[in-house]
């Protein structure tokens, strides 16, 4: 029986309790046996990508002694967070110390979720079935960072009665970008207009993404704009189920 | 154009952004993203090009001394001469020096990044000589007043109706907003100086080190002209400009038209080496070159920023930015701007004058993806907030203390997880009071700055006790 150790990054736990269930109930129906370490926080990346790397290094030790404690594969709803810890947790401790160590075991059994179904688990229908007419979005850190550029339309192809129609500019940034939004919050909503612009192209019903973050921000862009789109993280497309 | 900046506020531009500027800036880079990405399909071996151009530059800047030396050589040996400029302010001077000698009165201009850099044109009619843009951007942007606002196209955030009427506010004339017409007032008005320049001046994409050839890659023809027609030549390009031999030249011709306006290769491809040798022969009686460091060997002795300097100007990193694309060059602050902007004048004019530009992005990757000599354009981005916000050797720190007292307390609270999972049972509570409607419309600042554009999805914060309260616990749980 495989076993996984659920990473919920800071935006699930504070933002996405409903997701952060579909995760466990997908997994455990997968068989996989899943571990919680609750003294885990944040992986340290709004510190990191600001320019704050001393500042990090205490964050990032404390999710490694949090995951450390099982050797079991680490599994996160968010490419971003993921890739912070596959790609720069290494490069805050110096080669040849213990923390070094182990930020390069950490980093190489970490993995986005839909990279843990397609590439780990190697499944890629999980018995979903969502009729609606959907679209996707690409979150750059898990498109670029992760290379992850099949993974999430594949899961989705197999989800039943489900529609998927291309979004112009998927690969394109929503503005997000954690701390940008309230450093160039103008920019930063400009970005986000021009989404949701696109998004409402469609004629979707829904848009789909693998990101905590891309998702706060579109979300809220649609409600803003009054629209009736649902913004939904992948996970709780899968989750979904025939009435 | 502007002088060099004390402090560049980006955020402060960001706030007061013309509609114009951006609805422009999207319509013209679209346009070379698509004529990229078919350039690009249509040649297989493009990545590995990259890869290569990527590793000649890098090599050529480690080796700089060497090729600059070959280079300088081959420029005499062709009967050209060869003046450094360690400073703007020497290059200028080198500039007024020749010009005085030559008692020039009038200098044709080519477009060029390093003239810009330099700010030529001011010191040029500072001393009584008439400087004129003849590439067509560069032609309108200095009837504007202003600097460049893209890298290969400087008038890029202007549309032709505001074209139409700065040429008939500035050169009285009739000008009706059509681009084939608007070029066609401005070469009327542009044979006449050609003919009647005493100095032409040029930048250069390339500089040959084996041949002491500069290179120039063009679109209009007014790069010829003036190179040509004047009995002068005077160059100004960038020390980091130099590539050893001609086999790498080619990796550079194909990857750079590519990448920067979709063309294959552009309209014209120069190559000067030295002046005429004889009367009768085209070209100019006498070519100078001016090699321009400004700041430039002082990027070198960074390992991570120097891969800055491994640009090839091709503009096809502000073309996918999306935040570029949103705000337009002049956000930049200086004569450069987009990711490369955002990453190079920070290096350049240090990190106290430029500290807001590491962190116009958002670290997406789009520049990095199409950099036809892969600069890791976000690692730079993250370098350098790194320099901004607690130093390194190049720099003390800049970010206010302010902000950087609450990333301490960030960083202890996410470090010390009970005060994090202290925080997680709080903030539902506390946010519960401004919730409306299961959103969050309003959020005290600095998530103000989050809810002015878009509310904020409510605090949930309940996995943690779900998890706990679970009827079936699974083998292996911790507790």
């Amino acid at each position: 029986m495989p076993k996984a150790q659920l990473f919920i990054t800071c935006l699930g736990d504070q933002f996405y309790t409903a997701t952060l269930q579909n995760m466990t109930r997908i997994l455990e129906d997968l068989g996989v046996e899943l571990i919680f370490p609750h003294e885990q926080t944040c992986c340290g990346q709004p510190l990191f990508n600001n320019g704050f790397d001393d500042q990090t290094r205490g964050v990032a030790l404390n999710f490694m002694r949090a995951f450390g404690k099982s050797d079991a594969p680490i599994v996160g709803p968010s490419g971003s967070c993921v890739s912070m810890i596959k790609h720069h947790y290494e490069e805050l401790f110096a080669p040849g110390t213990p923390e070094h160590a182990l930020a390069v075991d950490i980093a190489s059994r970490t993995f986005e979720f839909t990279e843990y179904l397609v590439h780990v688990l190697q499944v890629t229908n999980v018995g979903a079935a969502y009729p609606h007419k959907v679209t996707y979005h690409a979150s750059c850190h898990y498109l670029r960072e992760l290379g992850m550029k099949t993974e999430a339309k594949t899961l989705l192809m197999q989800v039943d009665g489900l529609e998927l129609v291309p979004l112009q500019d998927e690969e394109t940034c929503c503005g997000f970008g954690g701390a940008f939004t309230v450093t160039y919050p103008e920019v930063s909503r400009a970005m986000m207009e021009n989404k949701v612009k696109n998004i409402l192209a469609t004629g979707a019903d829904t848009v789909v993404m693998c990101e905590p973050g891309c998702l706060m921000n579109v979300a809220g862009g649609l409600r803003k704009a009054g629209a009736k789109v649902r913004a939904s993280h992948m996970i709780d497309v899968l989750a979904s189920k025939k009435p | 154009m502007s002088e060099t900046p004390s402090y560049i506020g980006f955020e402060a531009y960001t706030e007061h952004i013309p509609a114009s500027i951006p609805s422009a800036v999207q319509q013209a880079t679209s346009r070379f993203v698509g004529g990229r990405a078919a350039r690009v399909a249509e040649l297989p071996q493009f990545e590995q090009l990259r890869q290569i151009g990527s590793e000649i530059r890098l090599h050529t800047l480690q080796n700089l001394d060497v090729y600059l030396t070959r280079l300088e050589a081959a420029v005499q040996a062709a009967g050209g001469q060869v003046h450094w400029a360690s400073s703007a302010e020497d290059a200028r001077q080198i500039v007024l020096k020749i010009a005085s000698e030559h008692n020039v009165r009038r200098v044709v201009k080519s477009k060029s990044m390093a003239t810009e850099e330099i700010e030529l044109n001011q010191a040029l009619q500072a001393a009584g000589i008439e400087a004129i843009e003849t590439d067509l951007g560069e032609y309108i942007i200095q009837l504007a007043g202003t600097g460049p606002s893209h890298i290969i196209v400087p008038a890029v955030h202007l549309k032709k109706e505001e074209i139409a009427s700065l040429f008939r506010e500035k050169l009285q004339i009739d000008a009706p907003a059509d681009p084939a017409e608007l070029a066609r007032i401005a070469r009327e008005i542009l044979r006449e100086k050609f003919l009647s320049a005493d100095m032409g001046i040029s930048g250069g994409n390339f500089l040959v080190a084996e041949t002491g050839t500069l290179v120039m890659v063009t679109n209009e023809g007014n790069g010829r002209m003036c190179t040509t027609m004047p009995d002068l030549h005077v160059a100004v390009v960038g020390i980091d400009k130099v590539i050893p031999d001609w086999e790498s030249l080619t990796v550079f011709l194909k990857l750079l038209a590519r990448s920067a306006t979709g063309q294959k290769l552009s309209t014209y491809t120069q190559f000067i080496t030295g002046p005429r040798r004889e009367e009768g022969e085209f070209g100019p009686k006498e070519f100078h070159l001016v090699l321009l460091d400004n700041g430039r060997s002082n990027i070198l002795k960074d390992p991570v920023g120097r891969d800055v300097l491994k640009c090839i100007r091709c503009g096809a990193c502000a073309n996918v930015c999306p935040v570029y694309k949103n705000v337009g060059g002049f956000a930049y602050g200086s004569f450069i701007s987009g990711p490369i902007g955002a990453i190079l004048t920070p290096q350049m004019l240090g990190t106290p004058v430029a500290r807001e530009l590491p962190y116009a992005s958002t670290l997406c990757g789009a520049c990095a993806d199409v950099c036809p000599v892969k600069i890791p354009i976000p690692t730079i981005l993250r370098h350098l907030r790194h320099r901004v916000a607690e130093g390194d050797p190049a720099s003390a720190p800049t970010m206010p203390a302010p902000i950087r007292a609450v990333a301490g307390l960030a960083s202890l609270a996410l470090a010390w997880n009970w005060v994090y999972r202290l925080g997680t049972r709080l903030l539902p509570l506390l946010m519960s009071i401004f919730k409306r409607d299961g959103w969050l419309p309003w959020a005290p600042y600095p998530l103000s700055r989050w809810t002015q554009g878009r509310p904020l999805p409510p605090f949930t914060a309940g996995f943690r006790q779900w998890w706990k309260a679970r009827p079936v616990k699974k083998k292996g749980e911790q507790q």
